[in-house]
């Protein structure tokens, strides 16, 4: 990688080249001015770009090599679950016959795309043990909300509007107390113990009559199982309030323990995380959320059914929510998800989950003498170690993340969950090799050996990008949000 | 278990146990309560190999009739556009599919910069001051404008025109639902907006007017009026448009939107049964801090190099958690690098040919449709898409026109029920002539 800067694609135009070609127009040419009221016709034209086929290529490509992906080196980025991506998955979303069908097609000629459905529907229905499947929400989030929603219209049908509150533990997700206050909730948060799990005692002072829902991960962010989660699902169910699972960690229990049979009242899946739907730096995802029988009627318009050997959308639900997305979710997202699974079989997601958590395990372990562990015991798919150490001789963990970059890393999650001071989160997924787990961890532990013997190596970090550490809060201050011609 | 994307060997597996010091990847499980321990294998389809599988969706694929093969004039929010060959070579390249969401900037320069580029694009072509980098779809942003406006003004209450996409008005008024915000609808006149009817309904508790551009049934609505009557009562005004017709409209920041959203499907993103599509955001510089989703920002590095880093991340959920703008995470960035190689392709000169051929070809299937005695209710301008009287059912006659190669136009009586037998028929610079003459022969033969 060159250390030029790229030049924007709008400092590579030229006037008057182009980069397409369009068929003659085989109509007439109107006069747009014409048929237009006044003042509708565009005077100003738009300052799009004006470059040449290989232009495009060329930037494009260039960029794509200023950027770090799976398929570009490890990335245990903690609670992302950044496996490697099929290309299979690739290659069947771009079927014509999924890739160009319209939403609103009539139904008896997409039958193909609404048998997929319908059967993915049927696997996750499976894997998290729930009753019934909405392949609606686009990404995590919008599942969480969509449970949400669900939860409060539940609620409100049993004359129960006064539950207002929803509980999420310290180390929760950012997007837990986000979608309870966009679905029109308090948050209120639940401690951990000493252990690092929810404290029993703490939830059992917040829950009551007030509490519409607990929204839990388990295994949780720090990558450990909540091993009491029948008497959490206990005290929930006690006060009246629902039990939510944040599917974002479910790499970690697939065949080892289902969110239905946990207690569980709901769920969401980040498809794009257990089930390999690329991230595409930062989406598109798909969120489908799980129901038990109690919540169904409520799940979002349309719910796909099959009669006899039919497949139809069901419009008349007079219960439901309501629609979270315009048609019926991120369909391409979930043929690339449903392929996964039938590559993988039963057996397969077995294995997943042993050898993600065994890779996890493998490295705390590897790595345990090297840096402080605050929590010390069997993790699952993913660990937290505490940079606590290094930060008394001046070296803080975001420091150690950046030198990783040197050594072709994508560094860990860091400085989450909050619950641990100088966190550095570790996720290793079950598709790497042993080797690239030990070249990642004696990298790790020369970077602790560098922090005591020559800390401004790593303070200074990176050395070999293409750029430095940027000023953030320049960024932040005097906001650039888009290019303007000089 | 063998599979490609499991490399751990026996010897691997053996020696991880003895670092760990236990003896069986089973104790790493003990922590799971016998109880809820789930025993055995998921009840589900057996692995397949990549051969057979591929043959197995390929042939569930063929079932569906798919633009490629049948000339389609379904439109209503979802369209067949000209996808440039080189949007799928560069979204391909796995640099930037496979990458997270770019919090090391040192190593996603190629992501932060086509993202920056991305928001530029939308900012040109809407004539707003800031664009954000992609929220999930069109009706998901217009749903967080309207949230957005009932926070920022501290009103309940969103005025929606009915001339706005069906599915897109269900899912402002879900989203406004968890706010408790109340949503109102105007109706339409003509297949437009009703302004009177507007000006009625607009008034001090109003948080913001809603209406698409062009609406969903191909008119073109009168924004300036629009506007006038929104800024009165000091509501924000927000406007969904298809971006690839502002290659000839005038933009909504020209009329002084304060809020600009919409889906840049229509640049380079298949239709995909309904997604995923690309949503934008866009506002004028007033909003900027109450922006939902991420903002790629410039800046410089140590040595005084230009970068780029996401910005005013105190807004998002990952730093204020209940606090935040809005609860979106993951959004649609590789459909947003869709859309970029799309407009750069296109470029300042082909939008505008692209946006005026639809126009074009649209202006000639009504007249075609009027030539064949069809009645076109609606006279008012149109971009690409126009509503079509018929005799008889639009669902059978477009089972029908699937037999003749044709998708047809969108059944109007699926979500109005005074316009039944009405059929919004789409028409895109893909349609040809033949095509448009071939649906209006057929539909005279169905529907006389």
């Amino acid at each position: 990688m060159h250390k030029d800067n790229q030049p924007l694609i709008f400092e590579l135009t030229r006037e008057g080249r182009v980069g397409y070609n369009l068929p003659e127009l085989d109509v007439p040419e109107v006069d747009v001015a014409s048929l237009l009221p006044q003042g509708m016709l565009r005077v100003e034209e738009a300052e799009l770009p004006e470059v040449s086929e290989l232009d495009i290529m060329r930037h494009y490509t260039a960029l794509s090599n200023r950027n770090h992906g799976v398929d570009t080196g490890f990335y245990p980025l903690g609670s992302c679950t950044m496996k490697y991506n099929p290309k299979v998955n690739e290659s069947v979303a771009r079927f014509p016959g999924f890739a160009n069908i319209h939403p609103l097609q009539d139904e008896s000629s997409v039958q193909g795309a609404m048998e997929l459905m319908y059967d993915l529907q049927e696997h996750l229905i499976e894997i998290t043990g729930m009753d019934e499947v909405t392949l609606q929400p686009a990404a995590g989030a919008h599942g969480e909300w969509t449970a949400l929603m669900m939860i409060r219209a539940f609620h409100e049908a049993n004359g129960d509007s006064h539950r207002t509150k929803v509980i999420v533990p310290d180390s929760a997700h950012g997007t837990n107390p986000a979608s309870a206050t966009v679905a029109g909730f308090e948050t209120i948060t639940v401690k951990s113990d000493e252990n690092g799990l929810v404290d029993l005692e703490d939830l059992r002072r917040v829950a009551g009559p007030d509490t519409a829902a607990l929204m839990l991960t388990n295994p949780n962010t720090l990558g450990l199982f909540e091993e009491s989660i029948l008497e959490l699902a206990e005290i929930i169910h006690g006060v009246g309030g629902k039990l939510y699972y944040d599917g974002a960690n479910l790499n970690a229990v697939m065949s080892k323990a289902r969110p239905g049979d946990m207690g569980f009242d709901c769920v969401h899946l980040n498809l794009h995380k257990t089930f390999t739907g690329p991230h595409g730096g930062g989406g598109p995802g798909s969120g489908p959320v799980g129901v038990k029988a109690d919540l169904i009627p409520f799940l979002p318009s349309p719910v796909l059914v099959k009669e006899d050997d039919k497949y139809t959308f069901d419009y008349n639900r007079p219960q439901a929510i309501g629609r979270v997305k315009p048609f019926y979710g991120n369909f391409g997202i979930n043929v690339r998800a449903y392929t996964y699974i039938r590559s993988m079989g039963p057996d397969g997601l077995k294995a997943v989950t042993e050898y993600a958590v065994l890779n996890a395990n493998y490295m705390m372990r590897r790595l345990e003498e090297h840096f402080d562990l605050p929590y010390n015991r069997h993790c699952k798919h993913e660990f937290v170690l505490s940079g606590r150490r290094q930060k008394k001789l001046g070296v803080r963990t975001l420091d150690m993340a950046k030198r990783l970059l040197d050594f072709g890393y994508h560094p860990p999650t860091i400085y989450f969950p909050l619950n641990v001071e100088e966190g550095m989160m570790i996720e290793p997924t079950e598709t790497e090799s042993k080797e690239t787990l030990d070249a990642f961890c004696d990298a790790l532990i020369q970077i602790a050996k560098e922090v005591q013997d020559n800390p401004e190596i790593v303070q200074n970090a990176p050395h070999t990008t293409v750029i430095n550490r940027l000023d953030e809060t320049k960024a932040a201050r005097k906001p650039v949000l888009r290019y303007t011609k000089a | 278990m063998k599979h490609r994307y499991l490399p751990m060997t026996e010897q691997d597996q053996k020696e991880m146990l003895d670092v760990i010091g236990i003896s069986s990847i089973d104790e790493l499980f003990a922590d799971i309560p016998e109880k809820v321990r789930f025993k055995g294998e998921y009840n589900i389809k057996p692995a397949k190999a990549e051969s057979a599988l591929l043959k197995e969706l390929a042939n569930l694929a063929e079932k569906n009739a798919d633009s490629k093969k049948y000339a389609s004039f379904l439109g209503a929010g979802v369209y067949d556009h000209f996808k440039p060959i080189i949007v799928d070579h560069v979204i391909s390249r796995s640099e930037f599919y496979t990458a997270y969401t770019p919090y090391q900037p040192e190593i996603s320069q190629g992501e932060l910069q086509a993202i920056f580029e991305f928001q530029t694009m939308i900012c040109e072509l809407t004539g707003m001051d800031i664009a954000n980098s992609s929220m999930y779809d069109g009706g998901t942003a217009l749903a967080e404008a309207g949230n957005l406006a009932a926070g920022h003004t501290r009103r309940k209450k969103l005025v929606v025109s009915e001339a706005v996409h069906p599915e897109y008005i269900d899912v402002v008024k879900m989203y406004a639902k968890g706010q408790n915000v109340q949503v109102v609808t105007v109706p339409t006149k003509d297949g437009l907006t009703d302004l009177s009817k507007l000006e009625e309904l607009v008034d001090e508790e109003t948080a913001a007017v809603l209406v698409q551009y062009p609406n969903f049934f191909g008119q073109i609505e009168d924004l300036a009026k629009v506007e006038q009557l929104t800024h009165t009562q000091k509501a924000l005004f927000v406007v969904s448009a298809n971006p690839l017709a502002l290659g000839a409209l005038t933009p909504p920041g020209k009329f002084g939107a304060d809020i600009t959203v919409g889906d840049a499907q229509p640049f380079g993103i298949a239709e995909a049964f309904g997604g995923p599509h690309c949503g934008f955001f866009a506002v004028n510089s007033k909003l900027m801090r109450k922006v939902p989703g991420r903002l790629v920002g410039e800046t410089t590095d140590e040595d005084g190099r230009r970068g780029f880093v996401l910005t005013l991340q105190a807004r998002e959920q990952h730093i204020r958690r209940d606090k935040a703008t809005s609860n979106i995470c993951s959004n649609q960035a590789l459909n947003a690098l869709a859309a970029s190689v799309a407009m750069t392709a296109l470029g300042k000169k082909g939008v505008k040919e692209i946006a005026i051929q639809n126009i074009s070809k649209t202006h000639y299937a009504k007249h075609a449709f009027e030539k064949a005695g069809f009645e076109v209710p609606f006279q008012g301008a149109h971009f690409n898409e126009i509503v079509v009287k018929v005799n008889g059912s639009v669902a059978d006659g477009n089972k029908v026109l699937l037999e003749k190669g044709i998708i047809g136009g969108f059944d109007l009586g699926r979500v109005n029920s005074d316009l039944k037998n009405h059929v919004l028929i789409a028409v895109t610079e893909q349609r040809t002539k033949e095509e448009i003459d071939a649906l209006v022969q057929e539909m005279g033969a169905l529907h006389a």
